[in-house]
């Protein structure tokens, strides 16, 4: 275990991007974090450094613990122990330690959570432009055609028609929902995004598509994101580091093709197995 | 007949305080009102006492009044800007009969008011104070349901739910269609809900010389505004507040800036718009002020 934590903090870091003023750490740094739900392990020990526009995959089968280490680590469930070290540029800050008013402004501004099942992250009762435009107005913007504009933006950007902007959501398709969720956090240019089996529940054709999208946009956007999922195809895609989980510990981890090609892990084997049955 | 009702009045006298209300709940309203005031658009919740009337003839507003009146004082109730509506008349019998206080019709005259759903025509003054009627106090309920994400918002300062409400306003009707309970910004820090009054009246909550008093009795919650609070209501910079006009005149007193309520006159689909406040019309009348309809429709009362 040491020794794999050892091999992602080292070994497998590709060169961290230099900023314009001289070196810059790790954007997101956790350690030792852990979420118990009694006397059930969520997910305990978990440690890794996320570097600014990387996208780490945390794999593993249903009930390893992947979304509580996600929540966890978003603020949307208290860890019980450990640090979550966050640098937006001015030095890390110690995220536990924040202030609750800090702490919702971050994840409302520079943070963005998309839910697996885009119904926690819309609002269902209001339309497709309330919704992309909720965090604009929450920063203070106050001109109703710069913020439907930006919506209508947005959703060209997740490719929904501009027709659909005063539809409510409770009328787009799922793999639609999806997009207006992604649209919804993205419009307040946040560094970092937590995702949630982002292409769960969709069927195979949709989940292609949302896939390239959210591809093209990390890139276009230098976007850093963690990506929960129990489909190795998703991580093989879009992720450039992977931790597989089991019981609520990393098991491995390293660099996504690594891992997959080569994986240490007996664990990691047969889950890379098993996919390759399908 | 008057004996025995003059023995009866009497046990009642003795079985009741002054203003129904025990002294120990007073206080314990006074002190919520007086937080209330302290923290201008906050919502002070308090314990919220059985009154003998159903919760949807304001028995918040009646704590409220009970709370503040005083043997000296003058008191108007209205609903819906009249003074005769049945609510109006029986919380006015029930503080005549409580109290013994001197009721009044003339805004002018009267020193505390309680009121479901207007704030009068006249302006107000200094010493007066307002009561309002509020069944809903929470103006983040609409998009936000859960009591303790509401507070936390209010707390933090997290308002932008409301513009969402108000975006799709727009979004849906082309303009800013809440036209009741339209949101404020008290002094630049809390979102308040001013209970029912129709949008036209929200200018006349900021910077008035009078105490705004509001009483949610099922919500059990008090909220203040003390005199000269800025009170702004909530817009987008391309869709300014507009508190609404109407083309018409009142039809009685011929006043072009008052609020008017539509009133059918007969089968044939024949309507006139007269004042909601009907003491500020009545007194215009009296003044000698008349509009379009004034003379037949004052004869055929006569
Ligand atoms: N709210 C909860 N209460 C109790 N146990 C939970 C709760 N959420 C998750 N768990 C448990 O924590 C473990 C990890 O769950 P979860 O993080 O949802 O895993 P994954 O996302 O990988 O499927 C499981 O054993 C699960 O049953
Ligand atoms: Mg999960």
């Amino acid at each position: 275990m040491t020794m794999m934590m050892d091999r992602l903090r080292s070994a497998d870091r590709r060169p961290a991007p230099v900023a314009a003023d001289g070196a810059r750490g790790p954007l997101l740094t956790v350690d030792g974090l852990a979420k118990h739900y009694g006397a059930r392990i969520g997910c305990t020990g978990v440690g890794f450094d996320l570097w600014p526009g990387e996208v780490l995959g945390i794999v593993g089968e249903s009930g390893s613990g992947k979304t509580t280490l996600l929540k966890a680590i978003a603020g949307l469930v208290a860890p019980d122990a450990g640090s979550i070290r966050y640098d937006a540029g001015a030095g890390p800050v110690e995220v536990r330690a924040l202030s609750e008013p800090e702490r919702r402004r971050l994840m409302r501004t520079d943070w963005a959570f998309v839910h697996q099942n885009p119904r926690d992250g819309l609002r269902m009762g209001v339309s497709a432009g309330a919704n992309v435009g909720e965090r604009l107005m929450a920063r203070g913007q106050r001109h109703y055609g710069r913020i439907r504009g930006a919506a209508l933006d947005w959703l060209a950007r997740v490719e929904i028609a501009g027709a659909r902007l005063d539809d409510r959501p409770s009328a787009f398709s799922g793999g639609m929902q999806q997009r207006l969720q992604i649209a919804r956090n993205l419009v307040s240019e946040p560094r970092l995004v937590f995702m949630d089996e982002p292409t769960g529940g969709l069927d195979v054709s949709v989940q292609a598509r949302l896939l390239d999208l959210i591809r093209a946009l990390v890139r276009e956007l230098g976007l850093s994101a963690i990506v929960v999922t129990h489909d190795l195809a998703v991580v093989r895609l879009l992720a450039d580091r992977l931790m597989v989980m089991k019981d609520g510990r990393v098991v491995e981890a390293g660099l996504t093709d690594q891992v997959l090609d080569d994986p240490a892990h007996a664990y990691t084997q047969l889950l890379v197995s098993s996919i390759l049955q399908v | 007949m008057s004996g025995h009702e003059n023995a009866s009045g009497a046990a009642g006298a003795e079985a009741y305080n002054f203003a129904y209300l025990d002294e120990q709940t007073k206080r314990m309203i006074r002190r919520a009102i007086l937080k209330a005031v302290a923290i201008p658009g906050y919502q002070v919740p308090f314990a919220s006492r059985e009154m003998p009337m159903p919760y949807g003839w304001g028995t918040g507003g009646v704590q409220v009044t009970a709370a503040c009146l005083t043997a000296e004082d003058r008191l108007k109730v209205i609903d819906q800007g009249a003074d005769d509506t049945t609510n109006a008349v029986s919380i006015r019998k029930f503080f005549e009969r409580t109290a013994g206080v001197k009721t009044t019709e003339e805004t002018e005259q009267a020193t505390i008011i309680q009121t479901r759903h207007r704030i009068p025509e006249a302006p107000l003054a200094e010493g007066q104070i307002m009561v309002f009627q509020v069944p809903i106090p929470e103006p983040l309920r609409f998009l936000e349901p859960r009591e303790t994400e509401t507070r936390k918002m209010h707390a933090l300062e997290e308002y932008g739910l409301m513009h969402v409400k108000l975006y799709e306003d727009i979004s849906v009707h082309g303009h800013i269609a809440t036209t009741y309970a339209y949101p404020v910004l008290v002094e630049g820090r809390y979102v308040m809900d001013p209970s029912p009054i129709p949008k036209f009246d929200n200018p006349k909550l900021d910077d008035s010389p009078a105490l705004m008093l509001f009483g949610a009795g099922r919500e059990q919650r008090i909220y203040a505004l003390p005199p000269h609070t800025r009170v702004q209501s909530l817009d987008f910079e391309d869709h300014p507040f507009d508190r609404g006009h109407w083309d018409e005149d009142c039809a009685l007193c011929g006043d072009a800036g008052s609020y008017l309520d539509e009133v059918i006159t007969d089968d044939a689909g024949g309507r006139i718009f007269v004042c909601s406040d009907t003491a500020h019309c009545r007194a215009r009348r009296q003044a000698g002020h008349a509009g379009a309809a004034s003379a037949p429709y004052e004869e055929a009362g006569a």
